[in-house]
């Protein structure tokens, strides 16, 4: 079970990070309109449809990442002071009630939701380009059975924490700059708010 | 149950479930989902050929392209690449050096430091620890007030989701369905208010009891060259930079995500002239992004779902007669509104404040003829406090997580609490005279002026679709 939780968190942070990079392709591809705008007079036709694809699968894609490095935002003031096992418990539930039918859902009503805009061959609206819009559709299945896999993750250490009594430690990963010097300079007494 | 009581029991199971911890965004889209079907229940269907099964997808789709929350990752971008720039610590003893003749400078110095860190990154937990570590200890050894020093760079570092361009406004422009630029704007004003107000309170304190700050002692030797070098290689770089993306979209040069990408790449050539920049940073900085980026634009799908099942449910209009049987002026329906989002603020972070809860108020801004802009900056101003105020007081946190042990929390809280008065103070005054936040979106877009006038473009970030108004779906 613990080598499943791991496997799936590096495919999820891999998945993660392999996407993250699109945001440069968006800041240059952004830029580069702006160039085409302004010093050369003759803007694309492709940079705003371009800016949303990129955008959404960003998001998207990365949310299994996110799961992973439990960076989704919990209202958790009082989970905070919960036991381990006590929190795995409500999580492991809640992962059952709330998580996987959205999930599935997504996963789908995405595909038929991409499928149908594929077969009727969709294009933007945005540009006389024609960019097809079934890619950026594909992608919400695509992502659902990322989440799909990473929700079993943490179903899985849910279980392991029941067992344990203790939260498995996460694979090391990049963390925000706070987080980084709390850990590095912090009095480790009080503790900040995570 | 009649429909609008079962809208009302979701939202009551929903913030019963909110204080279970689970990531908000998943309990938000399982709990449209299941109203969902119920909502849109046909005998003539199976379960699964529901239709809330499109909804949810059309929804999802139409956050994957909504031309407002691009801007989100590409100010996370440039706040990130900024942040990891080597910038502060030179900002800083700059600020210091050129201020030093000022009652208080240090403090004076760190707050400016502060205030346009948080401005450019819109970061708020990483100024605030940068700063407790950088000016925190040497503003003690200065022999500064425990309380002053603490409380300007928890109050200082704040300021980032406040002053334009901060990410918390463009999620209020993308769930309120405004104008982005017509906010930064509208921002403006109130934001430099408030740290005006920060900056004199620090200087009359200090002239009122000198011993809060005393002169440094050592620092009378630099030379007016020498000061000079220091504020243009450390200063002015960042200030223009700022000045540039925010000008742009104020002008409407640029659309706010063009802004932001631009923002990126100074960003990144202000890291590598200071000589900061690397591949891992550079990495650092692109996996946050998406790591951010899919905290908050989760949390919009999700949000979308519910709360267009929601408002089908008729949830929005039994709390909307509500409201209005209450038969509030519009001064007490804001005191009122401003006052649950303050208590909101204790608990939640200012992201599920603004997703979640903000939207339920809106269809009534319109009966009390509140300008949404103004609604916006209010509650924008009013987050401040959410930093600054237990049990969340993320800033507080966060300075007492890197400060020296002898500083107690219970000083940091008392240090920002004048700070918590001034921005009571700015509320207060933008509910007198609202022209503060008016004043500068009719000047820059009201007037027929040919130099105004935004390019043709449909990337225009500043428009939504009006069918995302009312939180996503027109199907009613």
């Amino acid at each position: 079970m613990e080598k499943f939780v791991r496997n799936v968190d590096a495919f999820s942070k891999a998945v993660g990070h392999c996407f993250g990079w699109t945001v440069l392709v968006l800041t240059a591809g952004t830029c580069y309109e702006v160039f085409r705008r302004y010093v050369l007079n003759d803007p694309t036709d492709w940079a705003f449809d371009m800016s949303y694809m990129f955008y959404g699968t960003l998001f998207l894609m990365a949310g299994a990442y996110t799961l992973s490095a439990n960076g989704h935002v919990r209202g958790d003031f009082i989970y905070r002071s919960w036991k381990p096992q006590t929190q795995a418990k409500v999580d492991l539930a809640l992962y059952f009630l709330f998580y996987f039918p959205g999930i599935l859902a997504l996963v789908f009503s995405g595909l038929s939701y991409g499928l149908e805009s594929w077969r009727i061959g969709e294009v933007s609206v945005n540009s006389p380009v024609g960019v097809p819009v079934w890619p950026l559709k594909m992608v919400i299945p695509f992502a659902g059975v990322t989440m799909l896999l990473q929700g079993m993750a943490e179903v899985c250490r849910c279980l392991l924490t029941i067992r344990d009594k203790q939260w498995p430690a996460r694979a090391d990963d990049i963390v925000e700059l706070e987080v980084a010097l709390q850990e590095q300079f912090g009095n480790k007494k009080e503790g900040a708010a995570s | 149950m009649s429909d609008p009581a079962i809208a009302l029991m979701m939202l009551g199971l929903f913030i019963v479930f909110i204080f279970l911890g689970f990531p908000i965004a998943f309990t938000l889209m399982a709990m449209g989902i299941m109203f969902g079907v119920y909502a849109y229940y046909d005998p003539a269907h199976s379960l699964l050929e529901n239709k809330i099964f499109y909804l949810f997808t059309q929804n999802t789709f139409s956050i994957m392209n909504n031309d407002v929350l691009i801007s989100i990752p590409l100010f996370l971008f440039m706040g990130y690449i900024i942040e990891r720039a080597n910038i502060l610590d030179r900002l800083f003893l700059s600020l210091q050096v050129n201020l030093r003749h000022i009652p208080g400078s240090m403090a004076v110095a760190a707050l400016i430091t502060c205030t346009l860190f948080a401005t450019a990154t819109g970061i708020v937990g990483a100024v605030v620890t940068l700063m407790g570590l950088l000016a925190l200890p040497a503003m003690l050894k200065a022999g500064y007030d425990e309380k002053l020093a603490t409380g300007v760079i928890a109050a200082g570092g704040t300021l980032g989701i406040l002053i334009p361009p901060s990410i918390m406004l463009i999620v209020y422009a993308a769930t309120a369905g405004v104008s982005v630029v017509k906010l930064y704007a509208a921002a403006m004003i109130p934001g430099i208010t408030l740290a005006g107000l920060y900056l004199v309170y620090v200087i009359v304190r200090v002239v009122i009891n000198p011993k809060l700050a005393p002169k440094p002692k050592d620092v009378d030797q630099i030379g007016i060259f020498q000061s000079l070098y220091l504020l243009v290689t450390a200063f002015l770089p960042l200030a223009l930079l700022i000045l540039t993306v925010l000008g742009s979209i104020l002008f409407g040069l640029a659309t706010p995500s063009e802004a932001a990408a631009m923002g990126a790449l100074g960003g990144v050539i202000l890291a590598i002239v200071y000589r900061a920049f690397s591949w891992q940073r550079l990495r650092e900085a692109v996996f946050l992004t998406s790591k951010t980026t899919a905290m908050v634009c989760w949390l919009f799908v999700g949000s979308w779902t519910f709360s267009s099942i929601f408002s089908y449910l008729g949830g929005e209009s039994v709390i909307k007669e509500f409201v209005l049987g209450m038969d509030l002026s519009t001064v007490q329906f804001l005191l009122l509104t401003q006052a649950i989002i303050f208590i909101l603020g204790w608990p939640l972070e200012w992201s599920e404040i603004i997703i979640i809860f903000v939207p339920i108020f809106l269809p009534m801004l319109e009966h009390f003829k509140v300008d949404p802009l103004l609604f916006g900056v209010l509650i924008a101003v009013n987050l401040q406090t959410s930093f600054l105020t237990p049990p969340m007081a993320m800033s507080a946190y966060y300075l007492k997580g890197v400060a020296p042990p002898h500083v107690a929390l219970w000083t940091i809280f008392k240090g920002c609490f004048p700070f918590l008065g001034l921005v009571f103070v700015t509320l207060g005054l933008i509910y007198y005279d609202d022209s503060m936040v008016t004043w500068l979106p009719d000047l820059l877009y009201n007037v027929e002026n040919v130099e105004t006038v935004r390019p043709v473009n449909p990337g225009d970030g500043s428009m939504m679709d009006p069918s995302f108004l009312g939180g996503g779906s027109s199907s009613k």
